[in-house]
């Protein structure tokens, strides 16, 4: 039977494929692993130094003075301000836009809309921090007579506009999956579409729009070259916020490159980076949850 | 009962069919004659679609099915676990309820399998090409457009041409699920005739929702209802006098 | 309900919805002029700068005259590089989660592997692409380190996209080949892969502009301040767009001096990157009108 023969490495082939794509498939996840395990090389070592309340809870950063000091408190409440208040703009904007572009907007403006947001979620960091320095510091700077226009003010609106797309399309992707049939029993109740819009539509695409804010938030807390080029740099806790401040991923990113090779300073750095990397994790396996959760259960229970 | 030893390419013996935990077939046994149309009919839902595609491990694709009892091949069981399902399906070919022509030209959705299941030489690939599409009476509609997207053909000729593509595999069955149900009655009408001249060679399995069409083509007509086989007759005697006072009912139209 | 009292509800919710749709309509509004005014702003500032000289000749004078051509060169290597490592491998992963493990606890994990991989701040992935690949594989900083570092950065894009339009081929496409008797592996790679093939190619070019934008995780694993020739080979250091930016406008002792070339830089980046993007985004609605099936 030269058939059945043919057959079976036919099918040998197709099991190996399937693993050798299972594997490749997998290498996001070992990928994911091997960041996590890198991050512990370099950074672990400094928790030979100090302790790892000290570091993380210490108000002084000065990794470079004799002796250094190695405390990122000031750096993580940077990061909290700045992203706090780049929220404070996004959310209201990416929501509100997302209902727009889901409910309201007609057809052609909805298509145009649509291909600003993702434009802007385009544009390089580097841009907007480049654009932050040059136009909104110098005009923050004169307009409240402050000593510097690079602060929290400053990075939180260059933030918010990393994060409004963001938020925008997860939550507009949301606003579709609400079922025709709830609002066309709100319309038929008489109800205008407002009302509809407000406590029919958004209720039931309410934990698709929470994912969409905590993915924004962790874009926000992640992103490095707004806040290095425009938070003003000083890692100090701020008292205002026209304040400058150092958050996380712009001490990493500015000091990296002058740190001597596996000092206490690089190592330092590679502990923020996992400090950073466990709560942008924190944040997408919250999301995830929310989304799947969602999934399985559907709008049944809201 | 039958007297004539009779040459049964295809026989199901106790065939169960789960989705999941709902059972969609129970205890089917049939004996498919080669040779012959056998037509299978019964309102919506019945399980006839899923047993043609049982035939031919179509249901494979879904997730979470289960097959239980035998389904014989030439008296080989096609889901004992050394068969290749690729094997039977090279054997039995299907045409689908839907054209479903590959966004291909049309000489390459007639060579598309052969050429996969190893025929290299380009002139037995091309006397194939004119075959499959003259046994489909195809072959002078598109002659001259063989190179032409199948997208841009009516949706009868598409209809021919996915018959002839599966002709070209030369099979020993060819499985139809409802092929002429979305087609106009000019292109049905064809189809129809294609049937008749085909089962000089082939054994062909028909599910068809229209009991004229059951009644026009098929030698033999099962009558399936939610999931069980109820009559199992020659084509004349279950549009005549059918044994069954349940298939009666149907094809009278008493319940549908 | 007497006629007057209803008429004045009804004013009053109109009147709310009104307002609402006031917000709404400003919000999209702002976030279309943050879009214009940024790029308005920058074409009228830079635009003097873009001559035939800034973009084909390589800086001089300690980078406060001349070109960019360096820049350019290494955004390229770096971004060819960067697809050349993510496309495989994220049209692999998609047919394996969409063809091969639709459900089940592997692919759950995957899926919860590539969302998270796709969180990771890009700074974190240039720690990582130094501690890996500069470091511990001995790559030194370099272009295969940088467009290794980038490649996994932008994975989870190409899987998304390559998903999508994996998912989007009709199940009757399968059907029909596989009811000829067609293994799955070939269905796959002769019916599904190149139906999908815009959408995917689609991902890719998205992929490609989010590389090309990228700062932070070539900072450590690829970018030179100042190279004065072209690179040779994958372990030369190259100079890249937006690292230019980030030096010209932070790091010089001429920082005001040197502002055209910064905006000119600018410009250059932005009309690749957002270039690049509208490819795509114009790719795309093509093929959703043009799709026959």
């Amino acid at each position: 039977m030269k058939n059945r023969k043919h057959s079976l490495t036919k099918r040998v082939k197709e099991i190996a494929i399937r693993n050798l794509f299972g594997f490749f498939a997998f290498l996001s996840v070992l990928l994911l692993g091997l960041i996590l395990v890198f991050l512990f090389r370099e950074g672990i070592p400094l928790f030979k130094q100090i302790s790892v309340a000290d570091f993380l809870f210490g108000t002084a950063w000065y990794p470079t003075y004799e002796p250094p000091e190695y405390g990122i408190w000031p750096l993580i409440v940077g990061s909290l301000a700045v992203t706090f208040f780049a929220c404070l703009i996004a959310v209201p904007l990416g929501i509100l836009s997302a209902v727009y572009i889901a409910e309201i907007a007609p057809a052609g403006i909805k298509e145009i809309l649509k291909s600003i947001i993702e434009l802007l979620a385009g544009l390089p960091s580097v841009v907007l921090g480049f654009f932050g320095m040059v136009i909104v510091g110098p005009w923050l700077q004169e307009t409240f007579d402050l000593p510097t226009g690079l602060n929290i003010v400053n990075a939180a609106v260059m933030l918010a506009i990393m994060a409004i797309p963001t938020i925008s399309s997860i939550s507009e992707d949301a606003l579709y999956a609400v079922p025709r049939e709830f609002k066309e029993a709100s319309y038929a109740l008489g109800a205008t579409r407002y009302e509809t819009i407000i406590r029919v539509i958004i209720p039931a695409a309410l934990s698709g729009i929470s994912t969409a804010v905590i993915l924004g938030m962790a874009r926000a807390i992640g992103e490095t070259m707004v806040v290095l080029m425009v938070a003003g740099g000083a890692a100090a806790i701020p008292e205002s916020i026209f304040d400058a401040v150092r958050p996380m991923t712009a001490s990493i990113a500015a000091e990296m490159g002058e740190a001597p090779f596996r000092s206490g300073h690089y190592h330092a750095l590679f502990a923020t980076g996992i400090v950073l990397f466990m709560i942008t994790l924190a944040f997408n396996l919250i999301a995830d949850y929310i989304s799947n959760r969602f999934r399985e259960t559907g709008s049944g229970t809201l | 009962m039958v007297t004539v030893e009779k040459d049964f390419i295809i026989r199901t013996k106790g065939v169960d069919f789960f989705y999941g935990a709902f059972r969609a077939l129970s205890d089917i046994t049939m004996n498919f004659e080669k040779n012959r149309v056998t037509a299978l009919i019964g309102p919506s839902g019945c399980g006839k679609s899923t047993l043609l595609r049982l035939l031919n491990r179509m249901n494979d694709l879904i997730d979470g099915t289960r097959v239980e009892g035998e389904i014989l091949f030439e008296d080989r069981n096609i889901y004992a676990p050394d068969v290749d399902p690729v094997e039977i399906r090279q054997r039995i070919g299907m045409v689908f309820q839907k054209p479903n022509p590959f966004p291909k030209s049309i000489y390459n959705n007639i060579t598309y399998a052969p050429k996969l299941a190893g025929i290299r030489d380009s002139g037995e690939i091309e006397a194939l090409v004119e075959e499959s599409l003259k046994q489909v009476v195809l072959w002078d509609e598109v002659k001259d457009i063989l190179t032409k997207s199948a997208m841009t053909l009516s949706g009868g000729q598409q209809q021919r041409l996915c018959i002839a593509r599966a002709l070209a595999m030369k099979p020993d069955v060819i499985l139809m699920d409802e092929p002429t149900s979305a087609l106009d009655p000019i292109s049905t009408a064809k189809i129809e005739e294609l049937i008749d001249t085909l089962k000089k060679h082939y054994t062909i399995i028909i599910v068809t929702h229209n009991m004229q069409q059951a009644a026009r083509i098929s030698e033999y007509t099962g009558f399936f209802y939610l999931g069980k086989l109820i009559e199992f007759n020659a084509t004349e005697k279950i549009f005549t006098n059918p044994d069954v006072k349940h298939t009666e009912d149907y094809i009278t139209g008493r319940f549908g | 309900m007497n006629g007057k009292t209803f008429e004045s509800s009804m004013r009053s919710r109109y009147f709310k919805q009104r307002l609402f749709f006031g917000a709404v309509r400003l919000s999209a509004l702002l976030i279309t002029l943050a879009l214009l005014g940024i790029l308005a702003y920058i074409l009228a500032n830079g635009f003097r700068a873009i001559t035939w000289e800034f973009l084909t000749q390589p800086p001089t004078d300690s980078m406060t005259k001349g070109g960019i051509m360096p820049a350019i060169v290494g955004t390229f290597y770096l971004t060819v590089g960067a697809i050349l490592v993510a496309l495989p491998l994220g049209v692999v992963s998609a047919i394996f989660l969409t063809e091969y493990a639709k459900q089940g606890a592997l692919s759950r994990i995957i899926r919860v592997g590539v969302n998270c991989l796709a969180g990771v701040p890009s700074v974190v992935f240039g720690l990582f692409g130094l501690g890996f690949f500069v470091v511990f594989l001995k790559f030194g900083s370099c272009i295969l380190a940088g467009a290794l570092t980038l490649g996994i950065l932008i994975l989870p894009t190409i899987i998304g996209a390559a998903e999508e339009a994996i998912k989007a081929v009709p199940q009757t496409f399968r059907e029909a080949s596989l009811a000829l008797g067609v293994s799955k592996w070939d269905t796959i790679f002769r019916i599904v892969l190149p139906s999908a093939l815009p959408g995917i190619l689609t991902g890719a070019i998205l992929g490609v502009g989010r590389a090309a934008g990228e700062t932070a995780p070539i900072m450590f694993t690829a970018a030179a301040f100042f190279t004065a020739v072209l690179p040779k080979s994958i372990f030369d250091e190259v100079m890249a767009l937006p690292y230019h930016i980030y030096v010209l406008a932070t790091a010089g002792t001429h920082i005001e001096e040197t502002r055209p070339l910064q905006y000119g830089t600018v410009l250059v980046l932005i009309a690749l990157v957002l270039g690049i993007d509208l490819i795509a985004i114009i790719m795309r609605s093509m093929i959703r009108r043009n799709k026959r099936w």
